[in-house]
Order: C-alpha cells, then sequence, then structure tokens
C-alpha cells in the first residue's frame, strides 16, 4: 500500500530532469510500453526482411504488413463460424468486424472462465488433502495418477459429455490444469515456513484459524504464480478444443486457416491470440501486484546486476 | 529436589529426553536427563555449543514438540499443547510478511477474536516498550534485522506470557545493538514478571542477563552445571566477580567445545 511511496523516492532521485513532467508509474509504464514495441518491432523487421529479400516465400510465410492490412479481408473468415453458432440465416448476421470480435470474445470467454474453475477446484481440493487427512486418502492417489494424462487425451470426453459449445472447451481447460494445480497447490503448503505455523500454535489459533490466517496468505504468492504460468495451458487447451471441432472460436478460425491454405489467415490469428493471452497476463500480473502488496520487489535489484 | 508437578514452578523439567524422529534410522538423540526448575520471574540462560539441543529444549516447553522421555511440567500442569502463556521467540524471523507491524504484534489477539481498535491499543502500547512505536503502521521486510527481532518480542509481550522461550534473539545484531536489546529485555522483564529462558552462544549475554546459567554438554545433551550469577543489577560487567564468573563459564564451554569437535573428527575418522 505504500509502495508508491517508496517507488517515488527511488525514481526521483535517478532522473531529476523527467522527474517534474511524469509521474514515476506512468514513466515506468511508458518505458514498458516502448521496449514491448522495440521488441515486436525486432521481430517483425527480421520476418519483413526476410520477405524484402526475397529470402522467404510470401505466399507460405507472408509478412506482417500484407496480412495485417486488410482486416476486413480477414474479418470476413470469421462470419461463417459464427453465423453457424448463432442460427442466423446467411447475409443478416453480424458484419464481418463485429463476428470478428465475437470470436475473439468467446475464445477469451472460455479461457478465463476455465481457468478460474480450474484453480477454484484445485485450489480447494488441494487445500482440503492437507485439511483431512481422510480426504486425502480417498483422493490423491487418483489425482496424481490421472495428472500426467495430455489434455489431448480428453478431448473425445469432452466431446462425448458436452457435445459443441462452451461446455466442452472449458471442460478441456479444467481438465488440463485442474490436476497438476492441485499437486502445486499440495508442495506450497507443504513449504510454508514452519515458524509461521509454530507461531500461529503458539498464539493459540484453531486448525481453521492456521490455515485461514496463516497458510492461505503465505501460499497466495504461489497460488497466483502458478494461475499465471497455467494461463498459457488455459489457451492451449481452448484453442486444441476449438480446433477439433467445439463450435466456433479462434481454433476453429486456425483449422478453416489450414484446410483452405491460407497462412495469411493463420498469422493474422495467432497475432490476435498472442495480443489477447499477453493482455490477460498483464491483467494477472496487475492482480497479483495488489493483493500481494508485502512482496517485495527483486526485480528491481536484479536488473541492477552488473 | 521439588516434586515435578509443583505449582510454584514456572517450569519444571524432570529427567526430560529427546529423541528426533524416534524409532526411524534417522533417529537423534538431541537430549538426555534434562532437569532443571525455573522460578517465576526468574531468567534462566541455557548456554551450550551448538547443536547440543538448546533449542530442541525451547521447543519441547513451549509445547510445540513432545518429549519422548521425562515429564515436563509448567505451573504444575503437563505441558501437551502450545500455549500463549509459554512465548517462543524463535531463532529466525517469524513475523508474518503480510501483516503489518501492528497487526503481527497483536496476532494473538486478532486469533481471541477482539476487536481492531483495541488490539490497535495493545499494540502500541508493547511497541512503546520496545522501543519501536514510530514504525507501528510500517510492514515487516520495510524494518531492519534487530527492528524485526524487537516486533518479534513485542508480539510476545502482548500475550502477556508467565514463560518467555528466547532462542538466540539477538543473534543476528552488532554488539552495540546487542547490548541495547539487552538492556531493552531487563526493563522489560522486570515490569512484566514473566520468567526468561533466553538460549545464546555469547558468555557476555549470559553474565549480563541471567539469574542463573545452565551450560550443556553437547551429544547428546545434558545440563553439565547450573552457574548461579550473584552479581546486583543493574550489572557492573568489568567487576571482578563478573570477570571471574565469565572467565569461569568460557572453561566450562571450551571443554565442551573441545569434546564435541573431538567427537567429529572420531567419527568422520570411522
Ligand atoms: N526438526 C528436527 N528433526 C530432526 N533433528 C533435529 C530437528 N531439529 C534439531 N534436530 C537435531 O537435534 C540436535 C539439536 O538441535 P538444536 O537445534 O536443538 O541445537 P541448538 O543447541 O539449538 O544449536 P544452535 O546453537 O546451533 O542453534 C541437532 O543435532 C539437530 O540436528
Ligand atoms: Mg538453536
Amino acid at each position: 500500500m505504500k509502495g508508491a511511496a517508496k517507488t517515488l523516492q527511488n525514481d526521483g532521485a535517478m532522473r531529476p530532469i523527467l522527474a517534474p513532467l511524469l509521474s514515476p508509474s506512468m514513466k515506468s509504464l511508458a518505458g514498458r510500453i516502448g521496449w514491448t514495441i522495440v521488441s515486436v518491432g525486432l521481430f517483425v523487421g527480421i520476418w519483413e526482411g526476410l520477405w524484402y529479400f526475397g529470402i522467404s516465400d510470401p505466399k507460405l510465410l507472408p509478412p506482417p504488413h500484407i496480412f495485417i492490412a486488410n482486416i476486413p479481408d480477414q474479418a470476413k473468415f470469421f462470419n461463417t463460424a459464427s453465423r453457424w453458432e448463432m442460427g442466423v440465416k446467411p447475409g443478416s448476421g453480424p458484419t464481418p468486424l463485429q463476428a470478428m470480435i465475437y470470436t475473439m470474445l468467446a475464445t477469451l470467454i472460455r479461457v478465463i472462465v476455465g481457468l478460474v474453475i480450474a484453480a477454484a477446484l484445485a485450489i480447494s481440493v488441494g487445500v482440503m488433502v492437507r485439511y483431512y487427512k481422510l480426504f486425502e486418502n480417498l483422493t490423491l492417489p487418483t489425482i496424481t495418477l490421472l495428472a500426467p494424462i495430455s489434455p489431448v487425451a480428453w478431448l473425445p470426453v469432452a466431446l462425448f459429455i458436452f457435445g459443441i459449445g462452451n461446455g466442452p472447451a472449458i471442460f478441456m481447460v479444467v481438465v488440463a490444469l485442474f490436476f497438476s494445480m492441485v499437486l502445486a497447490t499440495i508442495a506450497h503448503i507443504d513449504n510454508v515456513n514452519r515458524n509461521f505455523i509454530n507461531v500461529a500454535r503458539t498464539m493459540g489459533c484453531t486448525k481453521w484459524q492456521t490455515y485461514t490466517r496463516v497458510i492461505i496468505p503465505a501460499i497466495l504468492p504461489g497460488l497466483l504464480m502458478l494461475m499465471r504460468m497455467n494461463l498459457f495451458g488455459a489457451w492451449m487447451a481452448v484453442l486444441i478444443a476449438e480446433a477439433t471441432g467445439v463450435g466456433y472460436g479462434l481454433g476453429q478460425i486456425i483449422m478453416l486457416a489450414r484446410n483452405t491454405f491460407n497462412p495469411g489467415l493463420v498469422f493474422f490469428t495467432i497475432g490476435l491470440i498472442g495480443i489477447m493471452a499477453y493482455l490477460c497476463d498483464l491483467a494477472l500480473r496487475m492482480m497479483q501486484k495488489k493483493i500481494l502488496y508485502w512482496i517485495p520487489e527483486n526485480k528491481a535489484v536484479l536488473n541492477g546486476l552488473k | 529436589m521439588a516434586s515435578s508437578n509443583d505449582t510454584s514452578l514456572a517450569v519444571s523439567c524432570r529427567n526430560v529426553g529427546m529423541v528426533w524422529a524416534e524409532g526411524t534410522p534417522r533417529a537423534h538423540e538431541a537430549l538426555c536427563g534434562i532437569d532443571l526448575d525455573v522460578k517465576p520471574g526468574e531468567f534462566v540462560t541455557l548456554l551450550g555449543p551448538s547443536g547440543c539441543g538448546k533449542s530442541t529444549l525451547l521447543y519441547l516447553i513451549a509445547g510445540l514438540e513432545t518429549a519422548t522421555g521425562g515429564t515436563l511440567t509448567a505451573f504444575g500442569k503437563k505441558v501437551t499443547d502450545p500455549s500463549p502463556e509459554r512465548s517462543l521467540i524463535f531463532q529466525e524471523t517469524s513475523l508474518f510478511p503480510w501483516l503489518s507491524v501492528w497487526q503481527n504484534v497483536t496476532f494473538g489477539l486478532w486469533v481471541n477474536g477482539r476487536k481492531a481498535r483495541e488490539r490497535r491499543e495493545v499494540a502500541a502500547d508493547a511497541l512503546q516498550r520496545v522501543g519501536l512505536y514510530h514504525a507501528i503502521d510500517k510492514r515487516p521486510d520495510e524494518l531492519s534485522g534487530g527492528m524485526r527481532q524487537r516486533v518479534a518480542v513485542a508480539r510476545a509481550l502482548a500475550m502477556r506470557p508467565k514463560v518467555l522461550l528466547m532462542d538466540e534473539p539477538f543473534a543476528a545484531l552488532d554488539v552495540q545493538t546487542r547490548a541495547k536489546m539487552q538492556d531493552f529485555l531487563i526493563d522489560v522483564w522486570k515490569d512484566s514478571s514473566a520468567s526468561i529462558l533466553f538460549v545464546t552462544h555469547h558468555i557476555d549475554e549470559a553474565v549480563a542477563l541471567s539469574d542463573r546459567v545452565a551450560v550443556f554438554t553437547a551429544r547428546p545433551g545434558r545440563i553439565k552445571t547450573i552457574v548461579p550469577v550473584d552479581l546486583p543489577r543493574p550489572r557492573d560487567l568489568f567487576s571482578p566477580e563478573a570477570e571471574a564468573l565469565r572467565r569461569h563459564l568460557t572453561e566450562l564451554l571450551r571443554d565442551e567445545v573441545d569434546r564435541a569437535f573431538a567427537e567429529q573428527e572420531m567419527m568422520s575418522a570411522a
């Protein structure tokens, strides 16, 4: 909570010239955005260079300026999918651009809902495994058994149970993340500083209080990190589900592009996925910072190492 | 010797033994045949070579671990569980980083369901006593090591314990700060009427603080002798009596450390 004041002092001393113009947090944000642009620009530059000097075949590896240039053109591929799902007559559905946004939102919502359900379930189960010995005996062997199974193996199950639509995609995320997240939660609980638990015990905490007031806050940083690391898993699971026919979504567009041999559309969709995944991670990172106000920021120190 | 359920003794150990991981191949006898009585309001220091089981004994008295032999009572009652009456200040810092200083100090009251307003008053009082009132709203990671240990002391005091168990609380501090902390501890001790069991490696510290010093032998830990410190308080640490006592304790301890090292060498030779 006092973090803002701290950074203010640090940065103020470093750059006296810019200090009056921008607040330190805005400056650091501007810096981050700047470097993101440079980093992506470098990548795109190499790609464009390969095309410019004729090293890469534009039919197979079209450079970004070509497949991004014509968004409406790309967007019309999104139309069929959403019309199909929404059950509207051809020609009366949403405009291509609207359809594109629906498709993106559909995928995004599946990722978020799946991740939230998986995390909530896994964390509750993980805590309960440690809280109730009987629960551990009943569930942990099965969970450990199922953890290494690839989400792809669950795909038929998802389709059998949920048919098509949001159900199977969300199921895929949950099933892909749940088991390993349970095991990770348990590992985090087991790694809580023994002194913390002993303090709780000396202070007369009940088992419930020890969990709610000490163990949960102590594992919270680990759990949020776990969410972030599994965000990418969630994206993967949703794209796989969509690619194999649960209905419309970005995964389905990629499949469509593959079947119609349209590399431009593939890269365009990859670009959309990249941007959305990045924004998701950014949101989680901001949440992390907000919730974990007590974590000291090591990053600044690490960046300062010579 | 007083009977083991004497209610007039703050802590009473009778033939207490501790084997870590008993019954497994990793079993390790840390303590053996410990007899120690602590009267209410008494300051007893445990002095001994590293690894001789001083921390283990404090854990047993705190009720965090169960002795594998003998009987251990506090005010006549058998110690079975941890209790706020016997507060342990740990060797390493143990403040909760997600709570502010005052929330840490009154964690025990929070557990009892006391109102925030009342808790803050208690925290203010306890922090005043350790000279950290100005840090009441800070977070632990904004404090220095010595300040953190003082907050830990304040947290223990806020529970009004009858027995304060301190495991090398000032070990990480520099000599000047440690001297200050010792003065402050004596002040706190005088107006709290708690018994203190204090672990240290420093003979100076033992002489400055304690009513009695229990010197431990190594592997397994036993009490070799209990040395009374009959120096008037406030203490003149440069008096000939203090000097003589320091020499005496140094010799007792050196024998033990030598023995511990010789044993380790024998074990590594075998
Ligand atoms: N949790 C534990 N499990 C198993 N063995 C332990 C445990 N804690 C301590 N021991 C063993 O018990 C012995 C005594 O340890 P203890 O921590 O009580 O020593 P100490 O006197 O406090 O040493 P120091 O002065 O270095 O802190 C050591 O040999 C140690 O290896
Ligand atoms: Mg110790």
